[in-house]
């Protein structure tokens, strides 16, 4: 390993804890009978690389401190987010700042009926360090190892934190310092067609070692995509989702499939599994499983989710998303759930059981039909059916009598869940991998998903 | 008494932070970007959700042996923007070695300027109070029947504040005054759903002041917006077959956005975006000789029109911003790249090199993309149709990653038979191939029906970015196009 000439270097966890110890503690200190508050921190010291074709297209290190104040007065709420420099003594002050205004909100906004007042729950502190690559030694392993297979993607590496506190005393701190490598390696098949594979490479401790095997087996990938293009018809397939297409699935469970307020609008698309109208497959299990580690139970608010909750058990529905705010509307008891606008509660932690199917038994059991490695740009095409479409893309194969016959050309698909993950869920793998969480809108994200490949009997392909 | 105009603007010294880090390396440039969001969302008459986010800080560019590095920091001191002008410096040092294109300061224009969105109202015109009260009325005008048992109303207002300086002499400073609203229904009927809102859920986006928020207009089309939910609830399904097809302005602005923008952004013809959101079918040899569309279509970039989500003087490398035709009678001209990417191609682009904010790098984006108008007005259109279906608002939306094959979903329908609208159609669903798409077109509306719509979320790059577009067109009829409904 050569020493790194790079001096970038990232904050130390254990400053910027001080620094928000500081920062609750003179906010909670400034507020006035009746209210309450809360203080949620988000900060990444991040260097990302893009690539293209093993050359570094643009570079750029971010550092950024985010705090989002929440403050709860006469049944009102306001939430206000804002950067910060990170140097207590600059900070302080726009803090205030932020609290008045905060206040002056109050006064003039109507009052929120569904409002809960904030809770006093168990502090949490959940530290992981890791050995993140020298940025000399990552750049070279990055464009120099993987020449000639027009490797092309994201890296990021650097310590994220999330920490929420609130004025009844609760404290929660989550810091990681891990990295991905999400990449793509493409070629031009024998018919003449670019055909890619997709890889990534995540963890907490980076290995050139590691990185080098992983990049072989996509390279390995690579050759099988070489083979002439079959043509596939539309119409319907018996077929294996490899777990990064059944990842992308389970995406979209978050688009209020999983919601609670989305269920009781009527918007969501597990609506008739719910009422017992339908019933996906007895192997089917989905659940919430913070024991995977990948991030925090705390949500923004502060709350605690259960470490395991099970949303869909053998097929039958057992409990949605719940947040506060959800609970209170609805007379029912939060389970810690985050909210958003667009899809309302959604999934953080998310785990599909594994079946018994040996994952080196797949392509023997799936026999002739579609190998699928990976999905793309789903949406909701008929949500009270929960059909979804969306496209094929990477290495996708055709495959007879257990054996690769060569890549297909993407296919769109158009298809119910009450089919896919019902009558037709064949078998799923033993195994299981997690998926880990590369987006990176805004700030790089914490989490990940686990799951099995699927085995489908018939599986519709329409364009 | 809290107005909507918010406190909250950072002064910060752009051209004494210039000073004190532009020696560091050959070339350098520092961009402040701040953005001051209130995100105001009423549900059936009540409070739901009430939060404002200040996003500030600034984004240094190094340019060291041609390689061009970045490094964006919310610590404004002094202290801070220096670490961040090292930084900046050290990672291009680190990566010119394996840089993908020796740029220069050709890719960074000396320009100077200013930019300020058109407004009639700005935000201090209106206090939170009364603000608040509007978007209540808005639910209780939207809720026409018990059976819409969600009533919502959210609105964005945003105050944006770019300033850039650079070595080559850029001096840039633009102020934006931008909004968005949504107002939406759900109703339900027998444990059956539909979903109507204004326009589709994000389309209504525009630089304005607080004027766009008319009342009487806006109160009328929300009970628009309730009785065609409840429509909905009695519609047949969308029938399934081959039919003529017309797409009204909003939903045209999804078919123009993922058919036309992303498959012309010049960074995704060079390969830059293939791990992400994908390549192009689109090749460099195309532009000039693909007839893309019929000869009634015409597609600008157009920064420059008045009020549009996406206009403003110059993209982030200093590149004016002109009016430019992309596809002209149908025909492949131009693509959607800034600088960077005309230099790496030798094609020629726009000005569009764009950030979302300022922890993020300029990629290219669209900014406001048209479908120029035509001459046939929609009823003409209609008296044409033996078979077709009219869609409205879009509500799903699906392309694969070269943008080929796509499959999209409006909210609302009309059966159009012997040249009359006969009937309301529920989940109406249309899918095709971007390029006979295209050439399918056989009538453009007119300048009169021509409107302007947009997105706060065009999703893109590595590390990724949500930026805003604008689309204005006027409706569109396309002929035999596979349509299908629900189950």
């Amino acid at each position: 390993m050569t020493k790194c000439p790079v001096s970038i270097k990232y904050q130390h966890v254990e400053q910027i804890e001080s620094y928000y110890d500081q920062l609750s503690q003179h906010l909670f200190s400034q507020l006035q009978a009746q209210e309450e508050a809360s203080l949620y921190l988000q900060t990444e010291d991040q260097s990302y690389l893009r690539l293209n074709n093993s050359q570094v297209r643009q570079s750029t290190y971010v550092n950024q401190k985010e705090i989002e104040l929440v403050l709860q007065k006469n049944h009102r709420k306001i939430s206000i987010g804002s950067n910060l420099t990170g140097h207590f003594q600059n900070d302080k002050d726009k803090l205030s700042h932020i609290l008045n205004h905060a206040r002056s909100e109050c006064e003039s906004l109507p009052p929120d009926p569904y409002l809960s007042p904030l809770q006093l729950h168990e502090s949490t502190d959940q530290k992981f360090s890791g050995q993140l690559p020298p940025l000399e030694e990552f750049i070279n392993d990055l464009c120099q190892h993987t020449q000639g297979s027009d490797f092309t993607g994201l890296a990021a590496t650097g310590p994220m934190i999330r920490a929420s506190a609130n004025s009844l005393g609760q404290r929660h701190w989550f810091s990681t310092e891990s990295f991905f490598v999400d990449y793509s390696l493409f070629t031009k098949n024998v018919s003449g067609e670019n055909k890619a594979v997709k890889g990534c490479y995540a963890n907490r401790d980076f290995s050139t070692k590691e990185f080098l095997s992983q990049l072989e087996t996509s390279k390995l990938m690579l050759e099988t995509m070489k083979l002439p293009t079959i043509e596939v018809p539309k119409g319907s397939h018996r077929c294996f989702l490899a777990p990064a297409a059944v990842a992308e699935i389970m995406g979209m469970f978050s688009w209020g499939a999983v919601s609670f307020d989305s269920y009781k609008k009527g918007t969501s698309a597990f609506q008739k599994i719910a009422n017992n109208e339908v019933q996906l497959s007895p192997l089917f299990t989905l659940k919430e499983n913070f024991q995977l580690g990948l991030c925090p139970r705390f949500n923004s608010s502060g709350e605690i989710a259960p470490s395991e909750l099970t949303i869909i058990e053998n097929g039958r529905m057992k409990n949605f998303l719940i947040s506060a705010r959800s609970a209170k509307e609805y007379s029912v008891t939060s389970n810690g759930a985050d909210y958003n606008m667009w899809g309302g509660e959604y999934l953080r932690s998310p785990e599909i059981l594994g079946g018994n199917l040996p994952e080196s038994e797949a392509l023997r059991a799936l026999d002739t039909g579609l190998y699928i490695s990976n999905l793309h740009y789903l949406n909701w095409s008929d949500f009270q059916n929960a059909r979804l479409t969306g496209m094929t893309r990477y290495a996708c194969v055709w495959v007879e009598k257990g054996q690769i016959k060569g890549p297909i050309r993407d296919l769109r698909f158009d298809e119910s869940l009450f089919r896919a993950f019902g009558s037709e869920l064949e078998a799923l793998t033993l195994e299981t991998k997690i998926d880990p969480a590369i987006d990176t809108y805004h700030r790089r994200a914490l989490g990940g998903k686990k799951c099995p490949g699927m085995l489908i009997k018939d599986f519709r392909f329409t364009l | 008494m809290s107005t909507l105009d918010l406190p909250f603007a950072t002064y910060f010294d752009i051209e004494k932070a210039y000073k004190s880090i532009h020696s560091l390396g050959d070339w350098m440039g520092i961009r402040f970007h701040e953005e001051i969001d209130q995100y105001r969302s009423f549900q059936n008459e009540k409070s739901k959700s009430q939060s404002i986010v200040v996003n500030s800080g600034v984004m240094i560019e190094a340019m060291i042996n041609g390689q061009i590095a970045y490094a964006g920091t919310s610590d404004l001191t002094n202290e801070g923007i220096l670490k961040a002008a090292h930084q900046a410096v050290q990672l291009a040092k680190s990566t010119a070695p394996h840089k993908s294109f020796l740029f220069d300061q050709r890719v960074r224009p000396s320009s100077q300027g200013k930019y300020k969105s058109p407004s009639k109202l700005s935000f201090d015109k209106m206090s939170l109070g009364e603000f608040s009260d509007l978007l209540i009325q808005t639910t209780r005008h939207l809720k026409v029947s018990d059976q819409i048992v969600s009533a919502q109303a959210d609105a964005i207002l945003n105050e944006t504040l770019i300033q850039y300086i650079n070595s080559s002499g850029a001096n840039i400073d633009q102020k934006f005054l931008l909004t968005n609203h949504n107002f939406q229904v759900v109703a339900v009927e027998g444990g059956h759903t539909q979903r109507r809102s204004l326009n589709g859920q994000v389309a209504r986006s525009y630089q304005s002041g607080i004027e766009i928020f008319d009342k009487e207009n806006l109160f009328q089309l929300c009970e628009q917006t309730g009785r065609e939910a409840l429509e909905l609830l009695k519609a047949e399904n969308c029938p399934t077959g081959t039919f003529d097809l017309i797409l009204a302005p909003d939903q045209m602005l999804l078919q123009i956005h993922e058919s036309i923008g992303h498959p012309l952004e010049l960074d995704r013809i060079l390969g830059d975006e293939r791990n992400y959101a994908g390549w192009s079918f689109i090749k460099p040899t195309d532009f000039g000789s693909l007839q893309y569309g019929s000869s009634l279509m015409n597609v600008t970039f157009d920064p420059t029109v008045s009020g549009q989500y996406a206009s403003y003087a110059f993209d982030e490398s200093g590149m004016p911003a002109q009016r430019e035709y992309l596809i002209q009678e149908g025909k492949l001209l131009r693509g959607l790249g800034g600088l960077e990417s005309q230099s790496r191609s030798n094609l020629s682009g726009v000005a569009n090199f764009r950030s979302a904010n300022w922890n993020r790098a300029p990629i290219d984006r669209m900014a406001n993309l048209n479908l120029e108008p035509g001459t046939t007005p929609l009823k003409d259109m209609i008296s044409q149709i033996e078979k077709g279906v009219l869609m409205k608002s879009n509500i799903s939306w699906s392309i694969d990653d070269y943008r080929n094959k796509f499959q999209f979903g409006c909210e609302y329908a009309q059966m159009v038979e012997n040249g009359k609208i006969t009937k309301t159609l529920k989940n109406p669903n249309y899918r095709g191939v971007t390029v006979p798409f295209w050439n399918k077109l056989k009538a453009v509306g007119t300048k009169e029906e021509f409107e302007i719509f947009g997105s706060p979320y065009c999703g893109k790059g590595e590390p990724s970015q949500m930026i805003r577009v604008g689309h204005a067109s006027p409706p569109c009829l396309f002929s035999d196009i596979e349509i299908f409904g629900g189950e």
